[in-house]
Formats: structure tokens, sequence, C-alpha cells
């Protein structure tokens, strides 16, 4: 059946709560628009999933002092993380043993790009030297929810919360943890804001994912946690399970540090390997969020992938990036969370912006929203150096 | 559940770790805020267009990891799992002071598309076009812990038989030139250069002549000084491995505050012998790996280098040592090996 999922917390350009992002989803009603809390010279000529929360907003709905060294990536991730651990109802994680597992690929960068010039002279500019490194949100994160043990940080680009969320599925299996709250932050930045734009893989518009003449991904930010828990604390505490994660593969395309392959060898290598894990053939699959950032490269070559998986009679698709932005680091893991609302609600939801089949393929993803009964979901995420990863999530 | 094998170890560091069949016995002396590793000459193992384009961090990464998979005779692992702090840090300050610099024009993607965490195992994999599970961490201190703990656990699960992993970390240039600031603004910061450096490992099921044994290994995101003694304890009868069974105790004091978990720890080694590695390492996130190479290296060889005493003498016959490392009084891990 997989590892049990007992609850979730998100915040996204789509909603600061699950409930807001579901509700959008279900309204397709996208969070993509103008960019407003970084200073940048590209605003004009790029569209963003932002949240839409100042640092400021952010502290006091956490109810941080005034003054202290969160980056905004610390922010959204605190906030998300402790959501989900109230949906889960865990309001003590000493009862068992419990492992935070986190993701970034920018880490502090928000805060260091604005302060790196103060660091040698401005006192108050210090105190984000420290705050760089991926971990340092996760440290902090980790130390308000009380967990002490085992505390990490997968940074594999854009596939990065995808592989949080299979670890902490194996720990759990393994037996190592009782429980293990898994998933992601980033926040937006001109680092990366710049880095895409040197790539020319930023749109300008709304982006369009596998649409034929989609141009480009709109960056994103957001914060997504799930925990997961044994089989022996669901029963003993008698838990609502929201959905299980039956499925995961990562493997590599081996093939360019930033390009995908032509035939999506690593997409497809990981999304077999889930499906091995999670013991389903391909046409048990009724619904995928696919990693459809919506530039030229990667959509073709997820299309190569799903064709070769599917044997051409792939199962309903969309890419929800078009509600969210590219999240990157955490964007496997904002996915798991609408695929788990796609399980509990019976819903497809949309991919906005298509118009246009691609010619090479003809595929055509789901353009509204769908009432569909569904078991199975399967999620992709894929990032720069290759690393391809897979989830499948099933109905509880 | 499987025995987990070290098969290969290599390093690249301040010390000349690389080239040499020595054992630490030449010791460059380290001083100064910061130190540089010594560079292999890289063309032995990287393909010169391929090298104009990395930075140091990837070029040491990939020229370690190589020589691991050739000295344990693995052509293609099942899995590369990496860990580093603070990441394509050379990179990653390049392109962020051509946009501040540039003010947001004229930008050329290669330091962008190379200051991802995961540069180092994607360069691997790309080398060697292997597409098996490929993972980074990154958990400042415990970073190259976190990649060892994959791999442990992909070997005990049966999921992988030959794992290449490895911790890297390079220098850069103005992030820790500030970290270094902050580290001399007190008098009670570390007291041995921040350098970098790389280790790279291969991890296998199966047992060779070569081969050390993980036998356990621990971490910890925080750990009260008062409880430190206590875990340690715990760590130890989990494994069923008495104090008294440990010939060699290796920790990762730097000369900061935070010794004082060494030295409450040192108190039940009373009688062991106890080393300690940072002053030729120098100061990084993982430079236990430079300890963990070390730690191979005294129980294939027999041979404890004088320079890494720190207390007690050299014995004879060492089989079990334990590895203490700490940073700041957080991310603790416990690892036990054997020979």
């Amino acid at each position: 059946m997989g590892v049990a999922i007992t609850g979730m917390g998100i915040i996204s350009a789509i909603g600061h709560s699950v409930e807001e992002n579901k509700t959008s989803l279900l309204a397709s009603k996208t969070g993509i628009g103008d960019l407003r809390h970084i200073q940048t010279n590209h605003s004009q000529a790029i569209k963003v999933g932002e949240v839409s929360l100042s640092n400021a907003e952010l502290t006091r709905q956490l109810q941080l002092p005034e003054v202290h060294n969160y980056t905004r990536t610390g922010l959204l991730g605190l906030l998300a993380a402790t959501a989900a651990l109230e949906n889960a109802n865990i309001p003590d994680c000493s009862t068992y043993r419990t492992g935070f597992i986190s993701s970034t690929t920018v880490g502090g960068m928000d805060m260091t790009e604005k302060h790196i010039k103060q660091f040698d002279k401005d006192i108050t500019a210090q105190k984000y030297i420290e705050t760089h490194h991926a971990g340092d949100s996760t440290r902090k994160i980790a130390d308000a929810l009380r967990i002490h043990g085992l505390v990490t940080t997968i940074s594999t680009a854009c596939s990065s919360a995808a592989n949080a969320t299979m670890l902490g599925a194996r720990l759990i299996k393994a037996g190592k943890l009782d429980r293990v709250v898994v998933g992601g932050t980033d926040s937006l930045s001109k680092f990366t804001i710049n880095g895409f734009k040197t790539l020319m893989i930023q749109s300008d518009s709304l982006c369009a994912p596998f649409d034929a003449h989609r141009n480009g991904l709109n960056l994103g930010e957001a914060a997504a946690y799930l925990v997961l828990e044994s089989d022996a604390v669901v029963q003993k505490e008698k838990k609502e399970v929201l959905a299980y994660l039956s499925g995961y593969g990562n493997a590599n395309d081996a093939f360019h540090q930033t390009a995908s392959s032509e035939n999506g060898e690593g997409a497809f290598l990981a999304m077999q390997k889930a499906l091995k894990t999670a013991k389903l053939n391909p046409n048990q699959i009724d619904y995928i969020i696919a990693h459809g950032t919506a530039t030229p490269n990667n959509d073709l070559s997820e299309s190569r992938a799903l064709e070769r998986i599917f044997d051409k009679q792939i199962p309903d698709f969309s890419s929800t990036k078009s509600f969210t932005g590219h999240t990157l680091a955490a964007a496997g893991v904002v996915e798991a969370v609408f695929s788990i609302l796609a399980l509990q609600e019976q819903y497809i939801f949309p991919n906005l912006n298509f118009k246009t089949p691609m010619p090479e393929t003809g595929l055509k993803p789901i353009t509204s929203v769908v009432k569909k009964e569904i078991q199975h979901v399967l999620s992709n995420s894929f990032g720069f150096g290759g690393n391809c990863s897979t989830l499948i999530f099933s109905r509880a | 559940m499987k025995k987990v094998y070290i098969n290969s170890a290599v390093t690249i560091s301040a010390q000349d770790t690389f080239d040499s069949d020595g054992f630490l016995n030449e010791i460059k002396g380290l001083s100064g805020k910061t130190v540089a590793a010594r560079y292999p000459n890289y063309k032995n193992y990287i393909a010169p267009a391929n090298l104009r384009r990395m930075a140091e961090g990837v070029k040491m990464g990939v020229t370690a990891a190589s020589k691991a998979l050739i000295d344990s005779e693995i052509t293609q692992p099942d899995a590369i799992i990496t860990g580093t702090g603070m990441g394509c840090i050379d990179d990653t300050e390049k392109f962020l002071n051509a946009i501040i610099s540039n003010d947001e024009q004229f930008l050329t993607p290669t330091a962008f598309i190379q200051s991802t965490h995961n540069t180092v195992g994607a360069q691997i994999a790309l080398g060697l076009k292997c597409k098996a599970y490929n993972n980074t961490y990154s958990q400042a201190a415990l970073s190259f812990e976190w990649a060892l703990m994959d791999a442990q656990l992909l070997l005990q699960q049966e999921e992988a038989e030959n794992v290449l992993v490895g911790g890297y970390e390079e220098l850069g240039k103005e992030i820790i030139s500030y970290r270094r600031m902050m580290e001399d603004a007190d008098g009670l910061g570390i007291q041995v250069p921040y350098s970098e450096g790389t280790s790279f490992f291969v991890v296998s099921s199966e047992k060779i002549e070569n081969s050390v044994e993980l036998i356990a290994m621990e971490v910890y995101s925080t750990i009260s000084a008062e409880s430190i003694q206590n875990s340690l304890k715990q760590f130890l009868a989990k494994n069923d491995v008495d104090l008294s069974e440990i010939d060699v105790f290796i920790s990762g004091r730097n000369g900061d505050v935070f010794d004082s978990y060494y030295d409450l720890t040192a108190e039940l080694f009373e009688n062991n012998t106890q080393l300690h590695y940072k002053h030729l390492s120098g100061e990084f996130y993982t430079a236990s790996s430079f300890g963990w190479w070390a730690a191979y290296e005294i129980l294939y060889r027999q041979e404890i280098p004088e320079a890494m005493i720190f207390k007690g003498e050299i014995k004879s016959d060492n089989h079990i040592i334990l590895l203490y490392n700490q940073f700041k009084g957080r991310d603790h891990s416990f690892i036990l090996l054997k020979r």
C-alpha cells in the first residue's frame, strides 16, 4: 500500500493554506502575475508565481519576534511545515522518533543577494552571513517544530522535494523513523530570475505547458510539507490517512547539465522505477501531474518519456505550473499536495493556457476541471544535472 | 540486513593526500585565515574541454570520485550520492557578483548552470553515463554524513551493491572571508584555517581484501552538552559495542569553545588513543569526510600518523574506531568503523 500521509501544509501563489490552494485549482484561477516583492530590471519582462505576503506579514503571522534572521525561504517553510503538523494533529514531536527532511535550491540567497555588499561593516546585515547555506532554513524550522534527531536538506535542483519525500518514505520503511515531515521551500530571488533569463527559458507571458507555442517557464515561490507516518503509528493513534505514497523512483538522465535528453531517458527510468515500487502497471495510473515547465525542451522530452512508459495510451495529464509557476526545489511537494487533493476530491486539475498540441506528439493535456474516479496519481519532477524523480500517490 | 563496507577511500585536501602513497607522514603546517587544498593534476582524470568550465569543487570532486572507482575496480556504481555544505559557492558568487556589478545585464549562463549543489554528482554521472540513483545533501556539518546514511540505507535494504559517496567543499572568495571575519571577532572562534577539499568512497555490501566495515552511524541535529555522554553511551549500547572495545577515538576538534563537547566525550576514553585532524585538513562543512578517510587508512594500513595524536600513545592492533564530529555545538555525528 505504501507509506501513509497524514498531514499536509502549503503556501504558494494560489493560496496560503491547503484549502485556498484547492479553491484556486477548482476555480481554474492562476496565481501567476506581476512581480512585487523583488527589485529587478526584468520585472516588466517576466511573470511570476509570487506569494502575496511580505516578509513582515509572514513574520507577524508566524508570531516571530520582529528582529530575527529568517530568510524568506525559512519563513515560507516554517509556515507550511507548521500547517502540515497541525493538519496531522501532532502537537508534540517528541512522542515518536520524528525526522524533518526539507529541500531548497538557493537556500538563503534572497537575503545574501540583498546584503552581501554590507557584510563587511553593517552589523544588522551580518546576521545573514550564516543564513546563506541550504541547511539554515531547515534547522530553523526543525528547531521551531522541536525535531532534534534526523534533520536534513536535499538539494538536487528542481527535483529536490520529490527526493526529500522519497527519503522520508525509505526511512519509515526501514524502521529508522516513526514519523517524518518531508517537503521543500524556495523563495524567488534576483539570482534565479537572472539565471533563467540567461538560459532564455523564462516566458514574458503566462506559461503554456505542452502547447506548440510554449515559450518558457514562469518562476514561482512556495513551500509545502507532508507528514508521513508508519503503519504502526497510524494504527495506534487511529490516524486518518489522507493518501498513500505508494511509489517512488530516482534516476539520472546523464545527458547534459541543464538540458533533457531527446527521448527523456532519465524521466522514463524514474517513472519505471516508481511504478515498480508501487507494484502498479502503467494502465492503473489515472492522472499525471507532469513536470511540464513549459520550456520547449522539457515538455517535448517529458512527452517522449510519457509515450514510452504508457505505450501511447497516456492517462489524463496536466501541468499545474500554469497555476503556481515553477517553484524549483518545492515543485515536487507542491505537486504532491495537488496529487493528494486530486485523490481526495476525485478531480483532475486543468493545464491552463493550452491551445495547440505540439506537432511532434499531438498530446493534449486536460484543460478544464474534470470529475473522475482516481485511484493512483503519478507526479514527475526533473532538475538540472539530469536529476529525475517520480512519485506515485494512491487513494486512502 | 546486509553489512556495509568501505572498499576504497580517496581524499584531496590541504595535505599531500592524493598523489602520495604515504599516509600523512610529510605534514604541511596550516596557518592563516584560509588555506586552499593541494590540487592534483586534473588532466589525468578530466578532459581539458570540460576542465575549463569547472570550478575547483567540481574538479576536485570529479577527480576524487574517478580515483575511488578505479581503486575499487568499479566501473558503474549503483548510486552516486554527494554532500556539500556550501555547494558550488565559487560559481554562485561569480554569478551573483556579475548581477550586481553589471546591473543585471550582459550575463552569461555558465556560472549559473554550474552553481547548483548537485553539480558534482551530475558531472560524475555525466562522465560515467551513469543513469542510476543520484542524490545530493546539504545540511551544514552533516552534509557528508547524510550522503553516507543514504548509501548505508541503500545497501542495507539491498537496493544497491556499490555506492559512490563523497563530500566536497570549495573555499570560494567572498562569503568565506565574512565567515572568517565573524569567527575571529570574539576570540572564541575556530583556531584552524577554513579550508576546502573532497573525499570520495566506494561503499559496498560486498567485502573485499581492503574492506573496512561501517558498523553503525547516528546523526543528531541538536544535543545538549549535558546529554552528550549519554547519547554516545546509548549509541554504543544499541550497537552492542562496549566502551572498552574502542581502540581509537577521533574527534573533530577545531579549537573553538564548542570543543567542550569533545572534552566531555573524551572523558569516556581516558585510556584510549585519541586523535584529531582539523589542524591538518582545516575546517569546512565536509571536513569530517577527511576524518573518515583517515580512519579508513588507519584500519586498512594498521598505521597511525604521529601528526594525528591528540592524547595517548600509538598502539598496535587497532580494530575499532569511533569518530565524533560536531560544529558549533550542533550537527553531531557518531560513526563506528571496524577492521
